[in-house]
């Protein structure tokens, strides 16, 4: 089966959503 | 004084990491397709992939060793409140959490499977190309976290506690 993972791309953007979901989740539920 | 060596060489051992990451990743992964096709494969599984394999797997181990003696021997933040994620130290905690999920990575998945299919552990071919996919799928992971991972390192020294967007 082929993932996101599988492309180089697809892993950078992951890696950029990832970055934004977890922005939001620090910035206003652990400070 | 102490402080910035500790984070010098974390930052050095860092680079050697993911700089091989990023090599496996961009560079050696895609070039052993090309290689395969015309049989000069043999080469870099023989000669390059031990030896880069070797550097990342230690180099992990260097990288998580300081950082984690960095957090023990800061003042304003801490290696409890960040992997607690409390405080001042949560932005690094973050940063902390994904680099030690990819720390499992590369010793417990990674390398396990990299030495099936590299032949250091001997295996038939199905086990072998299970193994690859395996391998190839933890280091996209890990070139994956390494993203957000990179970030909160340095947020957390130069923004300290993130501003909300919303």
């Amino acid at each position: 089966m082929k993932t996101p993972l599988d492309s180089i791309w697809g892993t950078i953007i992951s890696g950029l959503v990832l970055t934004v979901i977890l922005y939001v989740f620090t910035a206003n539920f652990l400070h | 004084m102490e402080l910035i060596v500790i984070r010098w060489l974390h930052i050095l051992a860092g680079i050697t990491w993911i700089g091989l990451l990023y090599y496996f990743n961009f560079v050696q992964a895609p070039g052993m397709a090309a290689a395969k096709a015309d049989g000069t494969a043999g080469g870099i599984s023989k000669h390059i992939a031990p030896r880069a394999l070797l550097w990342f797997r230690w180099g992990a181990v260097a990288t998580w060793v300081l950082g984690a003696l960095y957090l023990f021997r800061a003042g304003n933040i801490s290696f409890g409140d960040a992997f607690m994620l409390r405080g001042a130290s949560a932005t690094i905690g973050v940063g902390a959490w994904l680099g030690t999920v990819m720390f499992f990575n590369v010793w417990v998945i990674i390398w396990p499977n990299q030495k099936k299919v590299l032949g250091i552990v001997p295996t038939d071919d199905a086990a072998k190309a299970r193994a690859a996919r395996v391998a190839f799928l933890a280091s996209r992971t890990n070139t994956m976290l390494s993203i957000p991972m990179v970030f909160f390192m340095v947020a957390g020294p130069h923004m300290g506690v993130l501003p909300k967007l919303f």
